[in-house]
C-alpha cells in the first residue's frame, strides 16, 4: 500500500512502487485532468505540482511523491478561482483544451515563485508545455493578466 | 453519463420517424421533458445526401426544449479547438432569442440525419462546419420559435406576428408564458409556412464576440476526452502494431507478457497484437515484453529517397487537366523568357497531443463505442464491421477530441478496440502511446510540383503551367467520390489560380506510395499554396518586380484577393520593414475564405529569426470572431511548426520519428510576434478551421529568399541549411 496527499486528502493506493504517478492519478484515483501526452516528459501535458513545485508525472514514479503535497487540476481551485483558471477564461485561452490542465499547472507555480513574471521568464517556465493548437499568445497574455488579478487580491 | 445515454436512446428514436417529413413528433423524454424534432420542409433524402457533395440534409434534430424551459443544442460536429461547440448552438440560441451561455450542449449521436451537405456524410472537416449550419441550423432554431409564437397566439387569440420570442418567454405586449408552458402545444401544430430566421441587422449573438462554452470545463481538467472516459469494470489495452507500415504478425511469444502484473489476456486482432490488462501502466509494459515476428508487408522496402524517385517518375507521366485556360504550351513557345520551378513537399504526421484511443462496451447485444472521432458514421461502420453486430445496434458516443487536424477522419484505432473488448467480455479502453501514434499514423501526402511561367518581351505574364504530382487521400478513404472525378482535395489552391494570364493550365498526376495518406490541416492547400505563392515570388524577382506590386497588378478582375493582399501589405507595412529586417508575402483563397500573410524575418549568416506574422482574413460573415481569430493564431504556429521543423522519414517501411524529440513542435518560447486581422464582410460564412496554416511556409521562404536570395523548394526549413 502507498499512501499519498493528493489535493489535501489522503490517499491509499495498491500499484507498483515504480508505477509513473501520471497512470496512479488518472486510472487508480480518476483524476483524469491530467493528461498523458508523450511518456517522456517532452509535452507537460501531465504536469502537477509536488510540493508547489511543477512536476511531469508521466516519469514521476509514484514511490517519490510519498510524503509530499501533490496537487492536481482538481485540486487547484474548488470552483475555477484560482487567478490563472480566471485570467484563461477571460482570454479564452483553450482551443482543444487537452493541454490546458498542464499549462494551468506550470503557470500557477510560476506565478507562485514569480509574482510579476517578465516575457523571459514566461518563455522559461512555460517552455516544457507544448500545445499543439498554438494557444501559446493567449497563454502568455494570460499569465501577464492572471498576475495582475493575484496582484489584486493582495 | 446516464443522460447522455437517454438522449441518443430518445434521440434516435425520433430519427427513425425521420421518413415524413414536414412532420413534427414529440416524445417525452425520461427527464420529463419535450424533444421537438423538426423536420425541414423541401430538402433531399439521407441516401441522396450520401453520395456526394451535392446531398442536402433531409431531417433535423438539433434542438430539444423541455417543458422546463430548458434548451438543449445537439452537437453534430466534433469539437477538436475549432469552435464548434459555442459556434453551432450560437446559430440556433440567435433564432430562439437567448444568450449562447443559456444552451445545454450534448455530442449528436451518429445518425444520417447529421450529414454535412458539403462532404456527404456525418464529418468533422474541410473547415465546413458553419459553412454547412449557417442556413440549416438558424432555419432549425427559426421554425422552432415560429411554433412557439404561433402557440402562444393560439392561447391567447391574438396575431403570431406580434408574439416575440426572447430569454425563455414568449410575449405579447404585457402578457407572458415561459416557453416551456407553450412547447406541447407548439409541437402538435402543423409545419410553420415562410419560416424566417433573424435578419442579421439585428443578430443579438452572431457576429459579436462571445466566450466560448467549453472554456469552463477545459481550466478545471473536467472535459472529457476519449482518453478520460471510465466504465465500470473497464480494462485496459495497448496495441503492438507492425512497425513496418503495412506489415502482419508471422508469430508471437507472449509467455512473459501473461506473466506480468495485472495481464488478462493477450489478443490477436486485425491491427497487431494487444495485451488487456487491470490498468494501462501494466499493459504498456507488457506490451513491450510480446516477442513478436513480423511479415513485411508491401511497403517493406519503402523509403524516403524510394517514395521521391516514384513522384518524380510520375511527373514525366500524363496527368488529368483539371483548368486550361488558352493553350498553355503554345504560350510557352512563343514566350520571350520561360521560368520554371519544381517544389518537393514532405510528409507530416498530424501529431494531436492526445494519441488516438477508442473505449468499447458490450452490452445488452449492442456495441458501444467512446471515441474522440471526426466521422463518426465510419466509426460506427468500422465497429459494426469489427463487432459482426449490425449498424443500429452499434452507437459511437462523440468526447472532446484533443486536437483533430484531419487525423480523427480516419479510424484505424478503432477496431481492435472493439475486438479487444469482444474478446475480453468487459469494457476495455486502448490506447496508443505517442510513439504509435507518430509511427502509425497517415501522414500529410508528399508532394513533386513543377510550375513552368512564360513571360513576354514586355515582361508581362503571358502563361502559368502547373504539374501536381501527389497521391490521393480521397481515393482511399471515400473512393465512390472520386470514381469518375480527379480528386477535389488534391487540387486545391491550384484550380482556382487567381492571377491574370492568358493561358493557364494545371494539370494532376496521381501517384500513389505504398503507404495511407491522410488529410491533414489544410490538406493540399498546404501543399499547393507553397507550390504557386512560392513561383509567383520567383516570376516577380526574375520581371524584376516589387512581389506584392506584382501580385496585385495581376488581380484587378479579383477583388476579395486583392483587397486582403492590400490590406495585408498595409498592416504590415510592406517595404518598410526594420532595418535589417525582411519581408515575404503570400495569398490564397481556400474554405471559401480569402486570406493573405506577411512574414517579417532578419538572417544572420544561415541563422534564422521570424520576427512577426501579420494576416489578414476575409472570410465573410463571423459567428464569432473571437474563435476566428484564435484560428488563425493557432493556425500560424501549427504552419510554422511545420514549415520550419518537420517531416516524417521513412527507411526501411519503418517510421523513423518517435515522438517529441524528433518531431518537433514549436514552444511558446519560439512564438514570433503575431497579428490578425479580420476584414467586415456580409458574403456567406467562410471556413476558417484551416486556411491560415496553408499560408505560412510560402510567405516565410519568400522572406528568406529576401534576406538571403537562397530559394527553398523543399521543406522543413531546418533541413536546407538554415538554423533557427
Amino acid at each position: 500500500m502507498i499512501n499519498l496527499t493528493i489535493n489535501g486528502k489522503s490517499e491509499s493506493v495498491e500499484v507498483a512502487d515504480d508505477t509513473p504517478l501520471l497512470w496512479v492519478l488518472r486510472d487508480t484515483l480518476g483524476l483524469t485532468g491530467t493528461k498523458y501526452g508523450c511518456g517522456m516528459a517532452l509535452c507537460g501535458a501531465c504536469t502537477v505540482h509536488l510540493d508547489g513545485a511543477p512536476t511531469r508525472s508521466c516519469v514521476l514514479p509514484v514511490s517519490a511523491a510519498v510524503g509530499k503535497s501533490i496537487t492536481t487540476i482538481e485540486g487547484l481551485s474548488a470552483d475555477r478561482s484560482h487567478p490563472v483558471q480566471r485570467a484563461w477564461i477571460e482570454l479564452d485561452v483553450p482551443q482543444c483544451g487537452y493541454c490546458q490542465s498542464g499549462q494551468i499547472m506550470s503557470a500557477a507555480a510560476l506565478l507562485k515563485k514569480t509574482p510579476a513574471p517578465t516575457d523571459q521568464d514566461i518563455d522559461t517556465a512555460m517552455a516544457g508545455n507544448l500545445c499543439r493548437c498554438g494557444t501559446y499568445v493567449r497563454i502568455r497574455k494570460a499569465i501577464h493578466r492572471a498576475a495582475e488579478l493575484a496582484g489584486k487580491e493582495g | 453519463m446516464p443522460d447522455h445515454d437517454t438522449g441518443i436512446a430518445a434521440s434516435r428514436e425520433t430519427l427513425v420517424d425521420a421518413s415524413r417529413r414536414g412532420f413534427l413528433k414529440s416524445t417525452a423524454s425520461v427527464s420529463g421533458g419535450l424533444f421537438i424534432a423538426m423536420y425541414l420542409p423541401g430538402c433531399g433524402k439521407p441516401d441522396n445526401a450520401r453520395q456526394g457533395p451535392a446531398s442536402v440534409v433531409e431531417a433535423n434534430a438539433w434542438l430539444r426544449i423541455g417543458t422546463d424551459s430548458s434548451i438543449t443544442v445537439l452537437c453534430d460536429r466534433s469539437e477538436m479547438g475549432q469552435g464548434v461547440y459555442t459556434a453551432l448552438p450560437t446559430l440556433i440560441a440567435e433564432e430562439l432569442g437567448v444568450d449562447p451561455d443559456t444552451v445545454k450542449i450534448e455530442f449528436a449521436p451518429s445518425s444520417a440525419a447529421y450529414v454535412n451537405s458539403l462532404l456527404g456524410a456525418q464529418v468533422t472537416g474541410g473547415s465546413t462546419s458553419v459553412r454547412d449550419a449557417w442556413d440549416k441550423l438558424r432555419m432549425a432554431g427559426a421554425e422552432a420559435r415560429q411554433r412557439l409564437a404561433l402557440a402562444a397566439a393560439d392561447r391567447w387569440s391574438v396575431p403570431a406576428s406580434r408574439c416575440t420570442v426572447a430569454d425563455g418567454y414568449v410575449q405579447f405586449t404585457t402578457r407572458r408564458a415561459a416557453i416551456g408552458e407553450l412547447v406541447e402545444a407548439a409541437a402538435a401544430l402543423p409545419v410553420p409556412q415562410n419560416i424566417q430566421p433573424v435578419d442579421p441587422d439585428n443578430f443579438r449573438f452572431i457576429g459579436k464576440p462571445h466566450k466560448r462554452l467549453d472554456t469552463a470545463a477545459k481550466v478545471d481538467g473536467s472535459a472529457r476526452f476519449g482518453i478520460d472516459v471510465r466504465l465500470p469494470d473497464m480494462l485496459y489495452a495497448a496495441l503492438a502494431q507492425s512497425p513496418q507500415l503495412g506489415g502482419s504478425v508471422a508469430s508471437v511469444d507472449d509467455a512473459k507478457a501473461r506473466g506480468m502484473p495485472g495481464v488478462r489476456q493477450v489478443v490477436q486482432t486485425s491491427s497487431g497484437v494487444a495485451v488487456i490488462a487491470d490498468s494501462w501502466w501494466q499493459v504498456r509494459q507488457a506490451r513491450d515484453a510480446l516477442a513478436i515476428k513480423w511479415h513485411g508487408g508491401s511497403a517493406a522496402k519503402l523509403s524516403n529517397a524510394s517514395i521521391y524517385a516514384g513522384l518524380r517518375s510520375a511527373a514525366s507521366g500524363k496527368g488529368r487537366s483539371v483548368r486550361s485556360d488558352g493553350d498553355a504550351d503554345a504560350g510557352l513557345r512563343s514566350a520571350a523568357r520561360r521560368v520554371e520551378a519544381v517544389y518537393e513537399l514532405p510528409m507530416l504526421a498530424h501529431a494531436t497531443l492526445e494519441p488516438q484511443n477508442c473505449t468499447v462496451e458490450f452490452r445488452d447485444g449492442e456495441c458501444h463505442v467512446h471515441a474522440p472521432t471526426q466521422a463518426q458514421q465510419l466509426a460506427q461502420t468500422a465497429a459494426a464491421q469489427a463487432s459482426g453486430l449490425p449498424l443500429e445496434k452499434v452507437f459511437v458516443h462523440t468526447t472532446f477530441l484533443g486536437g483533430g487536424f484531419g487525423r480523427r477522419l480516419d479510424v484505424d484505432f478503432i477496431p481492435a478496440a472493439v475486438e479487444c473488448a469482444k474478446a475480453a467480455g468487459k469494457p476495455v479502453k486502448l490506447l496508443w502511446t505517442r510513439e504509435d501514434d507518430t509511427t502509425h499514423d497517415k501522414y500529410r501526402p508528399p508532394a513533386r510540383n513543377t510550375c513552368t511561367a512564360g513571360i513576354d518581351a514586355k515582361g508581362n505574364l503571358t502563361t502559368f503551367k502547373l504539374q501536381l504530382v501527389a497521391p490521393s487521400i480521397t481515393s482511399r478513404w471515400a473512393p465512390a467520390v472520386v470514381k469518375d472525378i480527379v480528386d477535389p482535395f488534391a487540387i486545391e489552391a491550384a484550380q482556382n489560380f487567381p492571377y491574370a494570364a492568358a493561358n493557364v493550365a494545371v494539370d494532376y498526376v496521381r501517384h500513389e506510395i505504398g503507404i495511407d495518406v491522410g488529410y491533414w490541416r489544410s490538406v493540399s492547400h498546404a501543399l499547393n499554396c507553397f507550390t504557386v505563392e512560392s513561383f509567383m515570388d520567383e516570376v516577380a524577382y526574375v520581371v524584376g518586380m516589387d512581389p506584392y506590386q506584382f501580385r496585385r497588378g495581376l488581380l484587378n478582375s479579383q477583388p476579395r484577393w486583392q483587397a486582403v493582399l492590400d490590406a495585408a501589405a498595409g498592416k504590415a507595412q510592406w517595404g518598410r520593414a526594420a532595418e535589417g529586417h525582411h519581408q515575404g508575402i503570400a495569398l490564397m483563397s481556400g474554405y471559401d475564405t480569402y486570406l493573405a500573410q506577411v512574414i517579417e524575418v532578419s538572417m544572420s549568416g544561415n541563422k534564422l529569426v521570424v520576427h512577426r506574422v501579420v494576416t489578414v482574413i476575409d472570410c465573410g460573415r463571423m459567428v464569432n470572431p473571437d474563435i476566428v481569430r484564435a484560428q488563425a493564431e493557432g493556425s500560424v504556429i501549427f504552419g510554422l511548426t511545420a514549415a520550419l521543423y518537420d517531416d516524417v522519414t521513412i527507411a526501411d517501411g519503418k517510421v523513423r520519428e518517435q515522438n517529441f524529440d524528433s518531431y518537433r513542435l514549436m514552444r511558446i518560447n519560439e512564438v514570433p510576434q503575431i497579428e490578425v486581422y479580420m476584414l467586415d464582410s456580409q458574403e456567406k460564412p467562410g471556413g476558417m478551421g484551416e486556411p491560415v496554416v496553408a499560408l505560412v511556409a510560402p510567405a516565410l521562404c519568400n522572406a528568406i529568399y529576401a534576406a538571403s536570395r537562397k530559394r527553398l523548394r523543399s521543406l522543413p526549413v531546418v533541413k536546407q541549411g538554415i538554423v533557427v
